[in-house]
């Protein structure tokens, strides 16, 4: 197996009729990465993300994962081994119950039901929402929400978790468990997120994307201390390591003397 | 409260309701529904002027209400908002059937009015035992029942998408018709045309949400088939509650014992 | 306007039920051949959206008074025929589950009379010729006023039918006719109205919605003949249903109990037709004769002392109108109560 897990090369899209998309990504990731991608609305990140799932076929360049080339035909062994996580967790849960979701990958996947249940139930204990089992996902919490979905996926077994700002519409308790949670993953993880904050304690390295091309690719903070780049980037840095306005405690200025 | 918030909160009434634990919520939904389907047929099957010998029927809803535990006066209030219907149609019936039929003294009732009262207990009876049915069984419940039934699949994928996802729209809906009546300044409904593009807007974020869904779906290896997890089996109680049921329609259907009862109490005085 | 269980015999809550099913697995079929994944998401969130939308009360101008939407024809103008049907009979199920409109015998009927209409007469014959293959902001306007016109009053000839067939109510064909029609004129134009709102509206924002819809082709020749054919059936079992009802004078359950037992007497289907014809123009002369028959067939089954007294009582039928029935019923509604009450108080203290 190939050291870089997922690899974009040269990755080219436009959306039919427009002139936004992607340029010229490359990047590759390796084993048990855990990468944020950050950026401004409509840089691209949702249609990055689209790629490395094979939802959207690019223009030119390709995308790799393991060893393979995402091709039309190997797309659902890509699927598998790639677990994405929406946005919207009630896009994600369709069915009627938590259980009946949690099960819908695994049943695809070719498992008998009683392995499927299984496989649901670890997942869901992974994520501590066990005691959700019978519930319709309508009568979940936003944060219980979100743990579902990322239950769905891993029941799945993914080499990769993909995920679509996880922190998005959770409470401050809620956004922290979830953060403790995604920590204890050993998955290569990619958060495409506006939560930068969450990105500085989940991901050692980020890329940014800024009008469809990426504009850097490094450690975290390397990046969100640039202020150059995140100003040019659209980007504004994690508030932790903004100055306190209201006690007056400003790290820069208490550096810059 | 709107329009929309009102049957919002009404089936997440319900929805609820049916997730409560007594021996009729434990049936199986299948004896359930069938059991309410017998009943609602034997109803209607009563003669149009039969009032005496519909009462007794009133022993399924009001025991399975009591057995379950749910609060019968939202059911009464249930019963009486949907009555205008009923009500209307069948308010013709006194002004164009006026034989008479009984003698109350010197007061002469016509066919009409006791087929109007007819009507209304029907209407009640069916009614009632529909909206009981859903009250303990679970709409998922339902559909997987459906699905025994051997209802096409694709019916059944329908019923359980569009129940998931009612949650969701109409918390969309009353999202945007707040936001409109609190920018518009009236009590009354948007006109047609903002009742257009509202509609349209709704639509729009609901064939997003289609395609976002569709690719949550083939994200985790969809393949046009949808299984579910339907592996419920029948116990001796169920059969028995179906049986003794059908049993006791039957009898009631046949026999009409208010009338037996008021003979014998009338004859014993 | 939904038909109620309270108003419809069993004969025409089956009939129709049976029109539904057939229709419904017709639907299902079709739907999965097309093979097409998207559309169950799709699906479920547009009933999910026509349900939701239908709660949203308007104004209708000039009158004050408001309205909200039928949705058959949008469903019918976004997913084609086979899909929208099922969508809209899936809405109609959850809400004759929660809401009580209608109710479960009457479904059959509610689904044909709102789903069948828009979806297989007003869709293909009306909306799809009007609008062709270039649609414009006009030809959309006009064509789903009329469809909606034409599918309403389809629907309300449905509602006037069934309740004129099952006998319950007194309304004379004639008469509830003129009074439904006019009535769902009105309501087709407001819901042509918010049909070319819609429609429009989609056609601006993201044509290709349409454009997917209007290149599914789902109407071919040999569909059209299938739904003839239907509709042809469909009227035939209606037909040979109620006339064996009217003319036996017996309901459906009996019907059909006698059905199995062997011993139905069945009378010539001319006859009947005719019979039910000269009943629903002089319902005097059938009263009598309903309850004699009525009474006799109690014979047959109830041998008891009271009930061989009755036909002496009757025209009365039964009961209901006897003093005895009066005091019995007073009776077993206290005893109803007392079960409800009793179950409770157990309940409780377990």
């Amino acid at each position: 197996m190939s050291h870089h897990i997922v690899k974009a090369d040269t990755l080219c899209y436009s959306y039919p009729a427009t002139d936004c998309g992607i340029h010229n990504i490359s990047f590759s990731i390796t084993h048990g990465e855990s990468v944020a991608l950050v950026g401004e609305n409509g840089a691209g990140k949702s249609t990055l993300l689209h790629h490395l799932n094979g939802f959207l076929q690019p223009d030119s360049g390709s995308v790799s994962i393991g060893d393979y080339p995402i091709t039309q035909k190997n797309l659902k062994a890509v699927r598998r081994s790639v677990g994405m996580v929406f946005q919207d967790p009630d896009d994600q849960l369709f069915m009627p119950t938590v259980l009946d979701d949690v099960c819908f990958g695994p049943l695809n996947l070719g498992l008998a039901p009683d392995s499927a249940k299984n496989a649901a139930l670890h997942a869901l204990e992974r994520v501590g929402a066990a005691h959700l089992v019978d519930r319709p996902p309508y009568r979940l919490s936003g944060g219980e929400k979100r743990s579902v979905a990322i239950a769905t996926v891993l029941a799945m077994s993914p080499d990769v978790l993909i995920m679509d700002e996880p922190s998005s519409n959770l409470d401050p308790r809620a956004r922290q468990r979830l953060i403790k949670l995604l920590m204890s993953f050993k998955h290569t993880k990619i958060i495409a997120t506006h939560d930068l904050d969450m990105a500085v304690d989940l991901c050692e390295r980020t890329i940014v994307l800024h009008k469809g091309k990426i504009t850097a690719d490094g450690a975290t903070l390397d990046i969100f201390q640039n202020d150059t780049l995140m100003n040019e980037s659209g980007l504004i840095k994690p508030l932790r390591m903004q100055g306190c306005s209201i006690c007056g405690q400003d790290p820069e200025r208490a550096e810059s003397p | 409260m709107t329009f929309l918030e009102r049957n919002f909160l009404d089936i997440r009434n319900l929805d609820l309701m049916a997730r409560g634990d007594s021996w009729p919520h434990r049936l199986d939904p299948r004896v359930k529904v069938l059991t309410t389907m017998i009943f609602i047929i034997t109803v209607v099957s009563m003669d149009k002027y039969s009032i005496s010998q519909l009462i007794p029927f009133a022993v399924f809803p009001v025991s399975l209400l009591a057995a379950s535990g749910l609060p019968p006066g939202y059911f009464l209030k249930k019963i009486l908002l949907v009555s205008p219907f009923a009500l209307m149609v069948g308010l013709f019936n006194p002004l164009l059937d006026q034989t008479i039929l009984l003698h109350i003294g010197s007061l002469g009732i016509s066919g009409g009015w006791i087929s109007l009262v007819s009507i209304m207990l029907r209407f009640t009876l069916t009614v009632g035992a529909a909206l009981i049915l859903i009250g303990i069984t679970s709409f998922n419940g339902i559909c997987l029942a459906l699905e025994k039934f051997r209802v096409p699949k694709v019916f059944v994928v329908q019923l359980l998408f569009l129940y998931r996802y009612i949650f969701v729209l109409l918390d969309e809906a009353s999202r945007m018709s707040r936001a409109r009546s609190l920018r518009s300044l009236d009590i009354k409904g948007p006109g047609i045309k903002t009742f257009g593009s509202m509609a349209g807007n709704l639509l729009l974020r609901a064939t997003g949400r289609a395609e976002r869904i569709h690719l949550a779906m083939l994200c985790r290896g969809f393949d046009g088939n949808i299984h579910t997890m339907n592996s419920s089996s029948l116990y001796l109680k169920d059969i028995l509650f179906l049986l003794g049921w059908t049993v006791v329609f039957y009898l009631l259907r046949t026999y009409n014992f208010p009338e037996l009862i008021g003979n014998g109490v009338l004859n014993f005085t | 306007m939904h038909m109620a269980d309270a108003l419809i015999s069993p004969a025409v809550g089956g009939t129709l039920w049976a029109a539904t099913a057939g229709t419904m697995a017709y639907c299902c079929r079709k739907v999965k051949l097309e093979m097409d994944d998207r559309k169950v998401a799709l699906m479920g969130v547009l009933g999910a959206f026509i349900f939701s939308a239908q709660m949203i009360n308007f104004t209708i101008p000039a009158t004050g008074s408001s309205g909200h939407l039928g949705g058959g024809m949008i469903l019918a103008i976004l997913l084609g025929p086979y899909a929208a049907f099922l969508v809209m009979a899936s809405v109609l199920t959850v809400q004759a589950l929660f809401f009580a409109d209608g109710g479960l015998l009457a479904l059959g009927c509610n689904i044909f009379n709102l789903a069948f209409f828009p979806c297989f007469i007003a869709y293909p014959f009306i909306y799809k010729k009007i609008v062709g293959k270039i649609p414009t902001e006009k030809r959309i306007f006009i064509a789903s006023m009329l469809a909606a016109v034409v599918g309403l009053q389809l629907g309300a000839l449905g509602v006037v039918i069934e309740t004129v067939a099952s006998g319950i109510s007194e309304l004379p064909f004639t008469t509830f006719l003129l009074l439904m029609q006019p009535i769902h004129l009105a309501i087709g134009i407001v819901e042509g109205l918010v049909t070319a709102a819609v429609v429009i509206f989609i056609w601006k924002a993201r044509p290709d919605i349409l454009r997917y819809s209007l290149e599914a082709k789902p109407l071919k020749g040999v569909m059209v003949r299938n739904v003839a054919l239907g509709l042809l059936a469909v009227a035939l079992v209606t037909g040979t249903a109620l006339s064996w009802f009217a003319s036996s004078r017996l309901d459906g359950l009996e019907w059909s109990i006698e059905g199995v037992t062997g011993s139905g007497e069945l009378q010539e289907p001319d006859h009947g037709i005719h019979e039910s014809l000269a009943a629903i123009q002089e319902k005097s002369a059938f009263l009598p004769d309903y309850g004699f028959k009525t009474n006799e067939n109690e014979h047959g089954t109830a041998e008891s002392e009271s009930v061989t007294e009755a036909p002496a009582q009757w025209p009365a039928v039964d009961a209901g109108t006897s003093t005895a029935g009066l005091v019995g019923g007073l009776l077993t509604l206290l005893t109803a109560g007392c079960i409800g009450l009793l179950l409770r108080r157990k309940k409780t203290t377990v």
